[in-house]
């Protein structure tokens, strides 16, 4: 009964004392909830994409297997149906179209997918946003992806012009839909969406199949397959049955290009969920660490009264872990709403990239329960040296006062004798060595903000630099223009006659296999004219390269993949023409920032084809006066399959990068001045708790207010000075180690730290500071000099 | 009471006036009454010994004097500056330029040596005295490059002293030096301070509630209950090597 009745005596001094020190427990709080609320935003975005995506591939029957082929007959289905493992086929018809929007004079181009007579295909089924799928027999209806739809602001009934494998139609909108295959939509040879430019089609199976001379034919198998069949099997076994169809190689979901793209993300996310939170939670337990040890060694006499009263050491330690836990659970708190109101803002900016019919919003209530139970845990532990002295104090030590602060001549000051340090000066430097852990680890958390802000400013300028070298410097043409089938290389000189048209130089791109022993890599190789003068090569230092004669030239990131090196030979399994298989030198390793690529010499890549001297694209750069004119009646021109605009592809990629980045920029930004705030403001005060009696004696023998502030706050200027070049060198690792984790496939950001980058961080760290300053600054003026005087510390 | 000026040490203009002073506190729901009205001169060169029980006002007093605190009414005059009337700025000037302190807890700055505590008050006066000078006049010269936490607390009193005479003060305020000392310790600190006064001509204030001390001023006050209420005058200054309690 006592026991309690004292126990809440206790939790009254606990409330009081947290009160007391509300601004700094707010600061660390502030700091949990920055952590926190990553993890937790990160964790919802996961688990929600996740949900949302398995839940879609399920209902609309994804396909897991899909296999292109040049034209297959439909009875060839019949063996394939006899494949075990097989669930559910679909033979379709796929097409490109050209557009001509309505009051919109780029060039537009479509993917056009065939859907069967009786409507919803089996694999790959639609959602339908809106309206209804093409009737049957009527050969001019299509259902159109969401974005297309949106971007144009199409509505039902809308109509439109296409041509179709050289024959203009016109095409009239039924239904607004949405498909588990085009989650994310991007143009072919682009990297970001470009939802104007660029669309997805569906059209009756009948109306596409004659219009693209595909009767009784398909030339696109999606696949199905029971549980726990090998998916590789199923895929050797496509190839090989469709191998005499032109198939181009049958490729498993994993490699679909919506679906990596969704996956990279989720990997992403997954990383984000770690490592930032254990940035804040690390910073987090220092400061809990200096906070509450501070606290427990001003109140050393009253530990020793109350285990002078009988209280345990456990008691004790109980009381003061209250204290961590109620500020840890503060900061969750905080955390949490912050993290599941972010999660859901970031949520909607998803759905602008990710094509769901919706996003369902999911978090396991199991991981919060983790997160929860993991920061309490953390944050105690970070106090947990503090609080331990203050329970194993034996009563009668802790009754005597602290014994008085022990100091000694800094090596700096004997090492630069010849400096006549002032005294203020002397005891700045002196406080950061007295305690040097504790000076290390300020710094080392002004360097951990310094170094969150510098990984969300970064980005930009890697993915910039990507896209500059990519678009300035290895594609230099106005326009790429492609052929349905591979033309001679005259048609160049019909193209360059052409008004408008300035120059055009052709290329050959050919799907291929390449194999080296036992490792393979589908990609494409792209024969290059030996004259090039609108597409390069490059190499490390971003240098042209000059193209050999013979051999293939590869990409560093593929020749890592296939463990090859110049002089190396590979096999080349051509998927195109007679599909002959041919072994080749790699002549050299080329850096790209974007796809990967193998480049041969136009005529070396020709005569292995055992073509003439044929290309399938067009590089052209134009007047720009009459880019409309090129544009439209490039969109007539039968034989041309898509035509894509360089400018509007990087227009269209700054637009979306810089709102996508902006967003993250501001909120690492944020997040880095919350810790930069949480560190400096404790640093003050801590300062201020235990030099408030140096500091007003200094104020009594004469010294002004903004002297005795410069002692203070130059503490802090020395850990900034010391701390931000700190972080930018952990920023840069930091980056580095984000640079690798975002290697794929698709690209590799180069890492490029700008000055403005570093600068950027350096003041958002130092604004934070400067407010922590603000803060300190009115704390010293409100110094009662005669109250510090009266007491003996 | 209005102590009449006399002739000898300390005649002339006063250096400190006050008239009508009174200091009120609000404590929570109490008024205290800290000063009720103190009318005082003190002169220029002599050593003044204010006695007083704990809440007589005697640090209030001194507060005021030195210009670390205002008083609710009346006037406080160092030579022509109005201490009543005067903001944070100009009191903070004030003490720059004419008062040394002495504290009852010494209240050194523990990350600098004797010396550096010396120099960090002559670094910001008009015509100090060296660190070294200051110190050797309370006999330390020999402790000068240690640290606060290497010297006795009597030591420390003593650089407390150095670095309050530095300056060469106008006015020496000293609030119990002796208050956390033995009696051994605190004689020596004493002498430290009569000596300072004889050689420096310095106005000195020491305030204590220890009687014993009383003999070595020219002029003892006695502060109660927030009120002057006696004044002697000291023919002959005591040896505080004599004194003892």
């Amino acid at each position: 009964m006592a026991t309690k009745a004292l126990n809440t005596v206790l939790n009254v001094k606990l409330y009081r004392e947290l009160w007391q020190m509300r601004g700094q427990a707010l600061a660390i709080a502030l700091v949990i909830a920055g952590g926190v609320a990553v993890c937790v935003m990160s964790l919802v975005n996961y688990s929600s994409l996740l949900a949302t995506r398995a839940q879609y591939y399920d209902q609309h029957q994804f396909a897991d297997v899909f296999a292109p082929v040049k034209r297959a007959p439909v009875h060839s289905l019949q063996e394939i149906a006899s494949l075990p493992g097989i669930a559910r086929y679909e033979g379709r018809v796929e097409g490109a179209a050209k557009l001509q929007m309505p009051g919109f004079a780029d060039p537009v181009s479509a993917r056009l997918v065939s859907i069967p007579h009786e409507g919803q295909p089996d694999i790959n089924r639609l959602f339908i946003r809106q309206g209804r799928l093409p009737g049957v027999g009527r050969s001019h209806e299509v259902a159109v992806i969401g974005s297309f739809a949106e971007a144009h602001g199409l509505s039902l009934g809308d109509r439109f012009q296409a041509i179709i494998n050289g024959r203009r139609q016109t095409l009239v909108l039924t239904g607004i839909v949405e498909s588990p295959e085009f989650i994310y939509v991007i143009p072919p040879g682009g990297m970001l969406p470009d939802y104007l430019r660029y669309g997805v089609l569906w059209m009756n199976r009948e109306a596409l199949e004659s219009a693209m001379d595909m009767r009784g034919a398909f030339n696109s198998l999606v696949v199905t397959l029971r549980p726990s069949y090998s998916v590789a099997t199923v895929v050797d076994a496509l190839d090989r049955i469709l191998a005499r169809y032109g198939a181009t190689g049958a490729y498993a979901r994993e490699d679909q290009f919506s679906h990596r793209f969704l996956s990279d993300e989720l990997n992403q996310l997954k990383t984000m969920a770690t490592v930032f939170p254990l940035i804040f939670m690390s910073v987090a337990m220092f400061l809990l660490n200096v906070v509450i040890g501070r606290l427990i060694s001003t109140q050393r006499d009253i530990v020793a009264v109350l285990k002078a009263f009988g209280y345990s050491n456990r008691q004790i330690a109980w009381h003061y872990s209250k204290l961590v836990i109620v500020i840890a659970a503060i900061g969750l708190m905080i955390g949490l709403a912050l993290g599941l109101w972010l999660g859901r803002a970031l949520g909607e900016l998803y759905m602008d990239f990710y094509r769901f019919p919706g996003l369902l919003f999911r978090i396991d209530p199991l991981w919060l329960a983790l997160l929860a139970a993991l920061t309490i845990t953390v944050a105690w532990l970070g106090a947990w040296r503090a609080i331990r002295q203050a329970s194993s104090l034996p009563p009668a030590e802790a009754m005597r006062p602290e014994g008085p602060a022990r100091y000694q001549v800094t090596l700096a000051e004997k090492r630069l004798s010849g400096i006549r340090f002032s005294q203020p000066s002397r005891m700045i430097v002196r406080q950061l060595t007295r305690r040097p852990t504790r000076s290390l680890l300020s710094m080392g958390g002004i360097a951990m903000a310094t170094a969150i802000v510098m990984v969300g400013n970064f980005q930009f300028d890697s993915v910039s630099l990507m896209v500059h070298t990519q678009f300035a410097r290895v594609q230099q043409q106005d326009l790429a223009v492609s052929f349905i089938e591979p033309v001679n290389r005259a048609a160049l000189y019909g193209l360059q006659r052409q008004p408008g048209i300035r120059y055009a130089e052709g290329r050959r791109t050919v799907s291929a296999r390449l194999i080296s022993g036992h490792r393979e890599w589908r990609t494409a190789v792209t024969g290059i004219p030996a004259d090039a003068r609108l597409q390069f090569v490059v190499d490390r230092e971003l240098q042209s390269v000059s193209l050999p004669a013979q051999g293939l030239l590869l990409t560093d990131y593929l020749a890592g993949q296939l463990g090859v090196g110049a002089g190396d030979r590979v096999r080349l399994e051509l998927l195109e023409g007679d599909r002959r298989t041919v072994t080749v030198q790699v002549a050299g390793i080329t850096s790209e920032f974007l796809g990967v690529g193998a480049y041969m010499n136009l005529d070396a890549l020709n005569r292995v084809l055992g073509d003439g001297p044929l290309i399938n694209q067009a590089l052209v750069n134009l007047d720009p006066e009459q880019s409309t004119d090129v544009y439209n009646s490039l969109r007539d021109t039968p034989g041309v399959s898509g035509i894509s605009i360089r400018q509007a592809m990087l227009d269209s990629f700054y637009d979306t990068l810089a709102r996508t980045f902006l967003t993250f920029t501001f909120f690492n930004s944020l997040m880095g001045g919350i810790i930069a705030f949480g560190v400096v403001y404790n640093t003050i005060r801590i300062s201020l708790a235990e030099k408030g009696r140096e500091l007003a004696s200094l104020r009594v023998l004469g010294y002004t207010h903004n002297e005795v502030a410069h002692i203070l706050l130059g503490e802090v200027a020395l850990l900034l000075l010391l701390g931000v070049p700190f972080g930018w060198l952990i920023g840069q690792g930091l980056a580095l180690l984000i640079v690798t984790a975002m290697q794929t496939e698709l690209y590799r950001v180069p890492l490029t730290i700008t000055s403005q980058t570093l600068g950027m961080s350096a003041l958002v760290v130092v604004v934070s500071a400067i407010a922590s300053g603000v803060i300190a600054w009115w704390r010293l003026k409100a110094l009662d000099l005669v109250a510090v005087l009266k007491t003996r510390e | 009471m209005v102590s009449e000026a006399e002739p000898g040490k300390g005649a002339g203009t006063p250096v400190f006036q006050t008239r009508g002073l009174t200091k009120t506190y609000d404590q929570g729901e109490v008024q205290v009454h800290a000063l009720r009205g103190v009318d005082l001169d003190l002169y220029g060169g002599e050593l003044v010994v204010m006695l007083g029980a704990s809440g007589s006002g005697k640090s209030t007093l001194l507060n005021i004097l030195g210009g670390l605190d205002v008083p609710s009414s009346g006037e406080v005059r160092y030579r022509d500056i109005d201490l009543s009337s005067a903001g944070d700025r100009e009191l903070t000037r004030y003490r720059r330029e004419h008062v040394g302190f002495v504290f009852q807890f010494y209240n050194l700055i523990p990350s600098l040596t004797a010396r550096e505590n010396v120099a960090a008050v002559t670094e910001i006066a008009s015509n100090p005295m060296s660190p070294e000078q200051a110190l050797e006049l309370v006999g330390l010269k020999s402790r000068i490059d240690h640290f606060p936490a290497q010297l006795s607390g009597g030591e420390q009193q003593r650089v407390a002293i150095a670095r309050a005479i530095a300056k060469r003060p106008d006015v020496l305020l000293c609030d119990e030096p002796t208050g956390a000392l033995d009696s051994a310790t605190g004689v020596l600190v004493l002498e430290a301070l009569e000596k300072a006064n004889r050689e420096t001509g310095t106005t000195t204030v020491i305030i204590t509630h220890n009687a014993s001390i009383a003999g070595m001023g020219d002029r003892v006050i006695t502060l109660s209950d927030g009120n002057i209420s006696g004044e002697r005058r000291n023919d002959q200054r005591q040896d505080p090597r004599t004194l003892s309690w």
